[in-house]
C-alpha cells in the first residue's frame, strides 16, 4: 500500500502570505485578480499513493467542500469560514508533542511532511448536524507520527488542541463554545490505520477554512472529532476533555461514533443529506467503516458511550 | 388611492425575500446545502413577519398613523405564507411526506414540537382573516382568537432558540424584540380601561412632544 517514495513537496515551498499578498496587489493593479487569488495561496501535493480505504463514491465538488464549513473560530454560519479564515497564518507552524512519550518534541511542517509518504484517501465525512460530504483528503496515518515520538505505557488517550488566536480569529468570541478547541481519541482509535493526519485535499494543501495546515480526519466519527489546525498533541492516561462535550455534555459524547440508532437529543441521526443531493439518504453504522472499526468497540454499550 | 399604492409597495416588499431566494437558486448561489438555506431563509422570514405584524399596533398607537392598521392583515398573512413554505420544505425535502417519521419528530424533538405549535396556531388566523369571518365571529371573539399570534411568535422564538447549537445571538435578539412588544401590551392593557386610556394618552402626547411632530 505504502510505496516508499518520499513526497517532493516541502512546506518551505509554500509561498509566504506576505509574498502572495503583495503579488496579488501587483496583479490587481494589472487587472488579473481572478488569476492570483486562489492559485498563489495553495500548493500542489505530489506524488500521492492511492489507498484501498478510498471510496469510489462521487466526490463533493471542491467549491462545496470549501464554502460550507464548520470552523467556529471564524464564525458560526456555514459560509463564514471561507470568508473569514484568510487571516489565519499557517506559516511558520509548529506542533508541540508532549505528555506520556519517550521523545517529546516540537516539530514544524517540513518535519511532519517527512514522517511518511503522502496518500490520497477519499473518505465520507458525516457531520453531527445531519449532512455529509465525500472528500479526497491527503495525508498519512496518524500512527506514523505517534510511533515517531514513542508513547509510554501511560499513554491511554491522545488529546489534540487547535490554534486559538483571537487576533487571527476575531469571530471566535461569539461562537458560544470554549476555545482553544480540544478533541481526543482513545489510543487504539488514534493508532487505527483509517485515522489520517491530513495536510491537504483535492490534490493541494488544505485551504484555511478546512483546517490548514494540518488536521486529523477520522471517517467513522462525526465531523467535529476531526479537529483542525492542530498546534498541540498530548498523550495522557485519562480521557481528555473535548470541546463540544464541555459545551453540552448531554448532547455530545467523547466517542461520537456515527450511529444511526443513537439520535442526537434534538434531531434524528437515522439519515443525512449528502451535499449536492436533494433528498436524504440513510446513515450507515460507523459511517460505513464498520468492517474496519467495529471491533474497537466490541462489548461497549454505544448508547451509553455515545 | 395612496393606500392602494402603499399596498402595492408592501406586496412587493413582502415578496422580495422570496424573489431573492428564487433568483439566488437559479444562479447557484444558495451555498453548499441549498435545502438548508431555503429552510432557514423561509423560517427567518416567518419569524420576522410575525414580529413586524406584532409591531403594527404599538407603532400605530405610539406614532398615530391609523392607516397602518390596514397593513396588519397583509403582514400577518405573509408570515403565514413564509411559514407554509418553511413547513412544506421540511415535509417534502427533509421528511419526504413520511407521516410516521414526521409525527415521531413532532413528538420527540422539542424544537420541532415548538415549531409545530408556532405554525398550527397561525392556521386558524389565516382562515379567519377575511371581513366575512370578523362579522361571523363578532369583533370581540375574533380578536380573542387572533391573540393566538402571541403564542405563535413565542413558540417560533423558542423553536429557533432550541435549534441553534451554541451561537444564540440571533434567537436571543428575536426573543428580546418579542418581549419588548409584549411588554408594551402588558404595560398598556393591564390597568382598568379608564386608566389605560390615560396612560395611552400620556404616552402618545409625551412621545409626540419629545420626538417632534414630523410623523404623520
Amino acid at each position: 500500500m505504502l510505496i516508499g517514495r518520499r513526497p517532493e513537496f516541502h512546506w518551505s515551498q509554500v509561498t509566504p502570505r506576505s509574498t502572495y499578498i503583495s503579488r496579488r496587489r501587483l496583479l490587481t493593479g494589472a487587472g488579473a485578480l481572478a488569476l492570483a487569488t486562489e492559485a498563489a495561496a495553495k500548493a500542489k501535493l505530489a506524488p500521492l499513493a492511492k489507498s484501498p480505504f478510498s471510496t469510489t463514491e462521487a466526490q463533493t465538488p471542491y467549491k462545496t467542500a470549501t464554502t460550507y464549513n464548520n470552523y467556529y473560530e471564524f464564525g458560526t454560519r456555514k459560509e463564514d469560514p471561507a470568508q473569514m479564515a484568510h487571516t489565519l497564518r499557517t506559516s511558520p507552524w509548529l506542533i508541540k508533542i508532549e505528555g506520556a512519550v519517550a521523545k517529546p518534541r516540537t516539530i514544524d511542517m517540513d518535519a511532519i511532511m517527512k514522517l511518511a509518504p503522502l496518500e490520497e484517501r477519499i473518505y465520507r465525512l458525516r457531520c453531527v448536524e445531519g449532512w455529509s460530504i465525500v472528500v479526497p483528503w491527503i495525508g498519512f496515518p496518524l500512527n506514523a507520527l505517534i510511533k515517531h515520538v514513542e508513547p509510554t505505557d501511560k499513554a491511554k488517550y491522545v488529546a489534540f488542541e487547535s490554534l486559538y488566536d483571537p487576533r487571527q480569529m476575531p469571530a471566535g468570541e461569539y461562537a458560544g463554545i470554549p476555545f482553544p478547541y480540544k478533541e481526543g481519541l482513545r489510543m487504539d482509535e488514534a493508532m487505527h490505520p483509517l485515522t489520517l493526519l491530513c495536510v491537504g485535499m483535492y490534490g493541494e494543501t488544505l485551504p484555511n477554512q478546512n483546517g490548514a495546515p494540518v488536521r486529523i480526519v477520522i471517517p467513522w466519527k462525526y465531523g467535529f472529532k476531526s479537529i483542525k489546525s492542530i498546534v498541540r498533541i498530548r498523550f495522557v492516561e485519562k480521557e481528555p476533555p473535548t470541546t463540544w462535550r464541555l459545551a453540552n455534555p448531554r448532547e455530545y459524547g467523547f466517542y461520537s461514533n456515527v450511529n444511526p440508532q443513537v439520535d442526537h437529543p434534538r434531531w434524528s441521526q437515522a439519515n443525512e443529506r449528502r451535499l449536492g443531493e436533494v433528498f436524504r439518504r440513510p446513515t450507515l453504522m460507523f459511517n460505513g467503516y464498520g468492517e474496519h472499526v467495529a471491533a474497537l468497540y466490541s462489548g461497549m454499550d454505544l448508547r451509553k458511550y455515545y | 388611492m395612496r393606500v392602494r399604492l402603499l399596498k402595492a409597495a408592501a406586496w412587493i416588499a413582502c415578496l422580495t425575500p422570496l424573489a431573492l431566494l428564487i433568483w439566488r437558486g437559479f444562479h447557484d448561489d444558495l451555498g453548499g446545502n441549498p435545502v438548508e438555506k431555503i429552510t432557514h431563509t423561509t423560517g427567518d422570514w416567518t419569524l420576522r413577519f410575525l414580529l413586524i405584524t406584532l409591531a403594527i399596533t404599538p407603532l400605530r398607537k405610539t406614532f398615530g398613523p391609523p392607516r397602518l392598521i390596514r397593513f396588519r392583515r397583509l403582514l400577518g398573512l405573509f408570515a403565514f405564507f413564509y411559514g407554509v413554505l418553511h413547513v412544506l420544505t421540511w415535509l417534502w425535502l427533509d421528511k419526504y411526506f413520511n407521516v410516521s417519521e414526521l409525527l415521531a419528530d413532532v413528538r420527540k424533538r422539542p424544537f420541532i414540537t415548538a415549531g409545530t405549535v408556532a405554525f398550527l396556531s397561525l392556521v386558524p388566523l389565516a382562515l379567519t382573516s377575511t371581513a366575512g369571518w370578523i362579522r361571523r365571529l363578532g369583533g370581540r371573539r375574533w380578536q380573542a382568537l387572533h391573540r393566538l399570534i402571541y403564542l405563535s411568535a413565542a413558540a417560533a422564538v423558542v423553536h429557533y432558540y432550541w435549534l441553534v447549537k451554541s451561537d444564540i445571538r440571533l434567537p436571543v435578539l428575536y426573543g428580546a424584540v418579542f418581549a419588548l412588544l409584549m411588554l408594551w401590551r402588558v404595560a398598556l392593557r393591564r390597568p382598568t380601561p379608564s386608566s389605560a386610556r390615560r396612560i395611552a394618552a400620556n404616552t402618545v402626547s409625551s412621545t409626540l412632544s419629545s420626538k417632534g411632530t414630523g410623523i404623520p
